[in-house]
């Protein structure tokens, strides 16, 4: 459609013409467009719609099975009566140390990437290999993990390796987010409180951290978001597909009250969960992977819902 | 701080008061320096245990058969080691993928940052971003269990594993993906170049095809090339709805295994630490990361030119 519309209007440029060939010539044009814009619309419907069915066909699949049982039962041979406790409950844990580990580091980068770092080579690096990081398939993580976290640090195939792998996946997330809303932050903040002799540091820490904090949980929300959908890295990390134990509790009732021997536990996630009931025959077994399903995508979408929200509360409530 | 000016204490002590400030600033700034470090170390990182174990795969497996035998079987008592299986495989399913996503995408890209409202654009870009963080396990459920029943409607003898219903969700999960980054780069044109083609009386498709589009080029080539990244390192939904069979074929209406999937099959089961098997992912693992590095310094380089256009 687009040559011969191309080569329509350049005959029309060469040699003018009457009146009606003119005023045909715009009616064809008007035409064209007309037909782009309505096969636009119609793509753009049809792939939301593909999208909607897929996610209706998904819950509707998966509505037998969700209910308060599901949440609170151990997987199961039989599959009326497995459930994703042991899964949610990983999950839970594992976000617990991916957040700890990749939102201090990728704040702090975002930070020295934006503020401190001087601009040469040895920058150009860090950002190349940021921009990098954020484009390696997952399961190459995955397989970073394997032969740095359990292999080298023998770390071991638990919790913590899991949480680890996760938060080096998140951290580019962090640090694109956090260098954007830092750059949108205007100098003049800054230099108000260099003038009443506030310390670069103090500068950070009282003022564009704390004013970029909305931008910066948005990155950190998102990247949560993946990170518990993530299923590549956390199989060749070695999770278990079949757990029927919870790990040890972090809060003990004897002091110190906190213990850390969750960390070394093995574990199963939401994602890894699915996958098991998926790659089994039997029928029923599917609809529990639809349940399951179900649950990660009413999270993930929960999720980045706010972010995108927030990002867009931010950007209305602009002050300066 | 404030106490300091009100008493005014000797120069002497506002001094060490300074030096103390500065010592701090400075190890926050070292530790600041180090996190971002921590990127560098984490490319490292891969770089080294992906050639280090791959090293210790290609002492026992020529380079030469690994590029060029037609049979990829590790595992089995007649193992053979070419990546060729797997290479066919991946390239065969992204294929389908972007076959799908590349046109859907960039219609709907041209459409919503040419045509459609100011309010249909704001309703529907949250969407895609929305879409575009959806787990890919799902798609894998999509694949198998809704797609490729329909597709054995229409293609009676398809097996239940198959590389084109993949393929088909694959490229439906990233149409979200190179439409959004697509239109960013169409709305990075400026206005005023749209303005000049109205203004010569060009309709809206025109100015849309032969202003924006080549304005955009580089930075819809740069969709095109991370969406190829994305499919060649996609990993679930082939592991899950593809087979696990390496194949080297490239018809779509047969099961094949791609390297994703074979390092997923590998890590379900335990391999013992150091056998030929598990350098054999690491193996695998470095070509799909060369694959990925390329694609990606590719699309980088494209998305640069045009943010330095304008």
């Amino acid at each position: 459609m687009m040559k011969e519309n191309m080569s329509n209007s350049e005959e029309s440029l060469i040699k003018p013409k009457t009146l009606e060939e003119v005023r045909a010539m715009i009616k064809s044009h008007k035409r064209n467009d007309f037909i782009f814009s309505s096969i636009g619309l119609l793509t753009i419907i049809f792939a939301l719609l593909t999208l909607l069915i897929l996610f209706v066909d998904l819950v509707m699949d998966g509505y037998p099975k969700l209910n308060y049982e599901f949440f609170t039962d151990f997987p199961s041979r039989r599959a009326a009566h497995a459930g994703i406790l042991s899964a949610w409950v990983g999950s839970s844990l594992i976000m617990l140390v991916t957040f700890v580990t990749a939102v201090p580091m990728g704040v702090a980068t975002g930070v020295y990437l934006e503020e401190y770092a001087p601009k040469n080579w040895f920058t150009d690096i860090i950002e190349i290999n940021v921009t990098n990081l954020a484009g390696v398939p997952s399961i190459i993580y995955g397989l970073l993990a394997l032969g740095l976290f359990v292999y080298t640090f023998h770390l071991g195939q638990t919790i913590v390796t899991a949480g680890l792998t996760l938060g080096l996946l998140m951290l580019p997330i962090v640090i694109v987010s956090t260098r954007e809303a830092i750059r949108s932050i205007p100098v003049a903040i800054r230099e108000a409180a260099y003038a009443v002799g506030a310390t670069k540091w103090q500068v950070m820490l009282h003022h564009v951290i704390q004013y970029s904090f909305g931008g910066i949980l948005t990155g950190i929300i998102i990247g949560m978001a993946r990170a518990l959908g993530e299923t590549a890295p956390i199989i060749t990390v070695g999770a278990l597909t079949f757990i029927a134990f919870l790990p040890p509790a972090p809060l003990t009732s004897v002091p110190p009250f906190i213990s850390f021997e969750w960390l070394q536990s093995g574990f199963t996630v939401l994602p890894i969960q699915m996958f098991s009931w998926l790659s089994r025959p039997e029928h029923a077994f599917h609809i529990n992977a639809a349940a399951a399903g179900a649950v990660i995508i009413m999270l993930t979408l929960l999720m980045n819902g706010t972010a995108i929200w927030l990002r867009y509360r931010i950007r209305k409530n602009i002050k300066w | 701080m404030a106490t300091t000016q009100l008493k005014d204490p000797p120069i002497s002590k506002r001094l060490a008061k300074n030096i103390k400030r500065n010592f701090i600033e400075r190890v926050i700034e070292i530790i600041l320096m180090f996190s971002a470090l921590t990127a560098v170390f984490i490319t490292l990182g891969i770089v080294y245990i992906l050639v280090s174990e791959a090293a210790g795969f290609f002492k026992d497996v020529s380079v030469y058969e690994f590029l060029t035998s037609r049979q990829w079987s590790p595992l089995f008592e007649d193992a053979h080691y070419g990546i060729l299986p797997l290479v066919s495989g991946t390239l065969t399913t992204s294929f389908i993928a972007l076959g799908i996503a590349v046109p859907i995408g960039t219609i709907a890209a041209i459409y919503l940052s040419e045509f459609a409202s100011h309010k249909a654009r704001e309703t529907v870009k949250p969407i895609l971003e929305l879409l575009v963080g959806v787990p890919t396990v799902v798609f894998g459920y999509f694949a198998l269990l809704f797609v490729t029943p329909i597709l054995q409607k229409i293609i009676p003898d398809l097996p239940t594993f198959n590389m084109l219903g993949a393929g088909i969700v694959m490229g439906i999960m990233i149409i979200p993906y190179i439409a959004s980054v697509a239109e960013d780069a169409m709305r990075a044109v400026p206005m005023q170049m749209r303005e000049g083609s109205y203004a010569m009386g060009a309709t809206k498709f025109q100015t849309a095809i032969r202003v924006v589009t080549p304005a955009a080029t580089s930075g819809i080539i740069a969709a095109y090339i991370l969406g190829i990244s994305r499919a060649v390192g996609e990993t679930m939904v082939v592991a899950i709805a593809a087979g696990q069979q390496p194949t080297l074929t490239f018809n779509p209406l047969e099961g094949a295994a791609t390297i994703t999937a074979y390092i997923v099959q590998v890590a379900m089961g335990d391999l013992p630490h150091g056998s030929l098997g598990y350098q054999s992912i690491f193996a695998a693992g470095m070509v799909l990361f060369v694959l990925t590095f390329l694609f990606n310094i590719l699309g980088h380089m494209a998305r640069k030119r045009f943010a330095e256009r304008y």
